[in-house]
């Protein structure tokens, strides 16, 4: 499935998918990484897909926190092109800190990817199942 | 396609304005790009919402363009803090978060932004003329700028509401093109009953179901009584652009880009036509109360103020306490601005046991007591985030249902309200 790449980059991770809107701000611990409403499932890692965000305009501070202790998502996957979130993208950016990519796709097209599954997104905005392929292993 | 910069942006970005000034206007590129713009515009003011302290990060940016020589290039208003600096002690932080977030609000001024720290700058003399460019931060003050003033302005996040101030430029999209501010969906809320539309809760109630209903899309609201006032229309915007991501509503008659319908649309038919029911308010007006509420009524503290309460507003409170003391903890949260207005008021309704919270508010920060409990509140806005963001639930309800409540220690409901 072919996502736009509003900031491109690689990487892979579980699905999380959110059926409804979601603010960082309000919505997200910017200390953990968890969900502040339904079961309180982290973020952190996971290929976040939502189908809006909205909200308070301090949702990309959420973010770079986040970026910069290590409890981030591994992508964020929007359903409308938005840059509040992606300015907290940037600023990690600019600091030196890790950054995530974003990219767009419509919220009909998210639902074609379950909670759970593992997924890869390239440099094109590629997002495809992960499949076989085992994660590298890291000593 | 593609973003056209011109000679002095490209300048900056090599430096010419210092290193501060490259960084910032680095932002506000790769954020143009994201949003598809294809220039830079000149801005003539900001509303810069950084300031908040959320973790180490936001300081250390900030910190990053003080020690890069950042200056601001247009007059800038800073939005709340995590801290009162005017009542120190109300805030419940750790000495460590406290410092880290004291740091974070040094770093703005050091910058050249006012030291505001409102989230109503509007009440505060920053009010930008019809048709000005500028970029404003903090969603309420957003829809307010753009709706109530007719300035423009798009959401901006975080970051970019600094770097746009440090540059003087931002991406020529969204909100600043005259093609995207007609409205393309039609609210009729001519079925309202005038006795209605004549309540003040009416408006935060309204909001919250128009952001929850039209998204980011821009509504012209048609059938609303022509003295609305800016306080409504600031409860209206704030609660829309809560529970959605409402930057531009118009109200016909009203609002300055909608002296008629057409006009309102440009033109053109609507997309959509929603009819108001007055059902649709009340199923939104209980949405936002917390489900779980007991039956006992039980209320343990009252809390006032977001958007920050105008010298209007703070009146009519001293008005309807008229001298009462209050029953529960009461928490009043204004700026810095309405509150050196307020003069003898303010020492009244401190001898009366009201809470005056300025440059923050309850919500962004922990000043309601440890614990939890069930919080009442007319704040659409405050009723949205309190759950999450405190612990704490939340009765929606009307200026004199808190008033009431406040002083008789507990919940005094007006059944009559929405009839």
């Amino acid at each position: 499935m072919k996502a736009l790449a509003l900031l491109p980059g690689s990487t892979r991770g579980p699905v999380l998918r959110l059926d409804r809107p979601l603010s960082f701000w309000g919505g997200v611990d910017p200390a953990s990484g968890r969900l502040l409403s339904g079961p309180g499932e982290s973020i952190a890692g996971a290929v976040l897909m939502v189908p809006e965000a909205i909200g308070s305009s301090s949702s990309g501070a959420v973010l770079l926190e986040l970026l910069r202790n290590g409890m981030a998502p591994a992508a964020l996957v929007l359903g409308r092109i938005d840059a509040i979130l992606g300015l907290g993208i940037l600023a990690a950016g600019e600091m030196g800190w890790p950054t995530i990519p974003l990219v767009i796709l419509a919220a009909a097209d998210q639902t074609r990817f379950e909670t759970g599954e593992m997924v890869e997104i390239d440099s094109t905005g590629l997002i495809e199942p992960a499949g076989m392929v085992l994660p590298t292993h890291r000593p | 396609m593609g973003l056209l910069l011109t000679e002095p942006d490209r300048a900056m970005l090599a430096g010419a304005a210092g290193p501060a000034a490259a960084m910032a206007l680095r932002i506000v590129v790769g954020a143009a790009r994201m949003l598809g713009a294809e220039a830079l515009l000149d801005i003539a003011s900001a509303h810069i919402d950084g300031c908040l302290y959320h973790g180490p990060a936001g300081a250390l940016f900030a910190e990053r363009l003080v020690a890069s020589g950042g200056r601001v290039r247009v007059p800038a208003t800073l939005n709340v803090g995590a801290l009162d600096l005017l009542h120190p002690g109300r805030v419940r932080l750790d000495p460590e978060t406290a410092a880290l977030a004291r740091r974070q609000m040094d770093a703005y001024t050091a910058l050249g932004c006012r030291p505001s720290w409102t989230c109503a700058p509007y009440q505060a003399g920053h009010r930008p003329a019809l048709g000005q460019d500028v970029a404003w931060g903090e969603s309420n003050a957003v829809a307010f700028c753009n709706s109530v003033l007719g300035a423009r302005t798009e959401r901006y996040g975080d970051f970019l509401d600094i770097c746009a101030a440090l540059t003087g430029r931002a991406p020529a999209t969204g909100l600043h093109l005259p093609a995207n501010r007609r409205a393309t969906i039609l609210v009729d809320a001519s079925g309202l009953a005038p006795a209605l539309c004549a309540q003040d809760a009416l408006y935060p109630v309204l909001g919250a179901w128009l952001g929850r209903r039209v998204g980011s899309a821009v509504a012209a609201i048609d059938g609303l009584p022509p003295d609305l006032g800016e306080d409504r229309l600031k409860a209206l915007g704030a609660a829309a652009a809560a529970t959605g991501a409402v930057g531009l509503f118009h109200i016909v008659g009203v609002t300055p880009e909608a002296p008629d319908r057409a006009t309102a649309f440009a033109g053109d038919p609507p997309r959509e036509v929603i009819r108001l029911e007055p059902a649709m308010l009340e199923t939104e007006r209980d949405l936002l109360s917390t489900g779980t509420l007991d039956r006992t009524g039980r209320i343990d503290a009252v809390a006032i103020g977001s958007p920050h309460l105008s010298l209007a507003e703070c009146r009519e409170l001293v008005a309807r306490l008229d001298g009462r003391r209050v029953a529960l903890p009461f928490y009043a949260c204004t700026s810095r601005h309405v509150a050196a207005g307020l003069a003898e008021d303010a020492a009244s309704l401190a001898r009366i046991g009201v809470t005056l919270v300025t440059d923050t508010c309850i919500v962004v920060t922990p000043i309601l007591p440890a614990g939890g409990g069930v919080l009442l509140t007319n704040s659409a806005k405050f009723a949205h985030y309190a759950p999450s963001l405190t612990g704490w639930a939340v009765r929606f309800g009307s200026l004199e249902e808190c008033v009431e409540t406040a002083v008789a220690g507990r919940l005094v409901a007006d059944p009559g309200l929405w009839r």
